[in-house]
């Protein structure tokens, strides 16, 4: 349905958005999944937007490294969504943990998770605050795959995929 | 005396908060990326206002959908209305959700789960 190479700009996301929408009101898809499709489609969006950011302290002088790359399509029972970006090795192992805890749970824990994650005091200055991958997980009713390939001694490339069921 | 219009666009909510009347409403969505910014304004006009409520405060919260990012600063806003409630005011929110939009009840229950004022849960049709 659409996919994407390069820098994640706050106007580009909200263009993606946009262009998104637009083909799921063509697609007639029931407005639930329709909502539910376009809040996943903001937290992946908007988690490569803040990645970013934090790549542009890590690796000021290596532009490839701020870029990612975003997919979604659509088979006859499914929506999916896969994303890909830089991160640090050091950072593999917390990503990698938060993930499966996340997919160890079930959907009442995941919805105590998010309760307990919500009401911790001291997000980080864009908000988020570590909800954006619980939300995904809830969303979506299913597991976040993921994998890392080692690019060099300093990075990896981290990809998520995500399914939706229609 | 405070009152705040915000026009929603397609990433933000309308916003309306009157102190004189005590009601605030939040329509549409809400998906900025930087949403602490965005609901600063509304952040301190409610904290002015819990120094001296109405005797009760109407809250309607109309979302379609909103980010994890905005979550946070709609439990700010929920907090300060906690706040007022304890004094032994009264302070309602009113949790609009679609008809079978599972996803916005459980997002009400959420902030039920933790926030101590009495939510209405109120589904709408078509």
């Amino acid at each position: 349905m659409l996919s994407f190479k390069g820098d994640i700009t706050s106007e580009l996301l909200t263009s993606m958005l946009q262009i998104m929408e637009t083909k799921l009101e063509n697609l007639d898809e029931q407005p639930k999944t329709r909502k539910k499709v376009c809040n996943v489609l903001v937290e992946c969006l908007q988690n490569l937007y803040h990645h970013r950011d934090e790549m542009e302290n890590a690796a000021a002088n290596d532009e490839t490294k701020k870029q990612a790359i975003f997919m979604i399509s659509k088979n006859a029972t499914e929506y999916n969504i896969m994303t890909g970006n830089f991160v640090k090795n050091d950072k593999m192992a917390s990503l990698s943990t938060r993930i499966d805890k996340i997919n160890a749970m079930n959907k009442e824990e995941l919805k105590q998770h998010y309760q307990d994650v919500l009401s911790l005091e001291g997000f980080s200055e864009k908000g988020g605050g570590g909800l954006g991958f619980i939300d995904i997980a809830r969303k979506s009713g299913q597991s976040l795959n993921y994998d890392f390939l080692k690019i060099d001694e300093d990075y990896s490339f981290f990809s998520l995929y995500i399914k939706i069921a229609q | 005396m405070d009152k705040i219009t915000i026009e929603g666009t397609s990433k933000t909510p309308t916003i309306i908060f009157d102190s004189e009347t005590g009601l605030l409403e939040l329509k549409g969505r809400s998906i900025p990326e930087n949403s602490i910014e965005f609901y600063k304004p509304v952040v301190e006009s409610l904290d002015k206002y819990a120094s001296d409520p109405k005797e009760k405060t109407s809250v309607n919260i109309h979302l379609e959908y909103f980010n994890t990012s905005s979550s946070k600063c709609i439990l700010d806003l929920f907090k300060k209305l906690e706040a007022i409630h304890k004094t032994g005011k009264e302070v309602v929110i009113n949790w609009y959700y679609e008809e079978d939009d599972e996803d916005m009840l459980e997002a009400g229950e959420d902030y039920q789960a933790i926030i101590k004022v009495p939510f209405k849960m109120i589904e709408v049709g078509d």
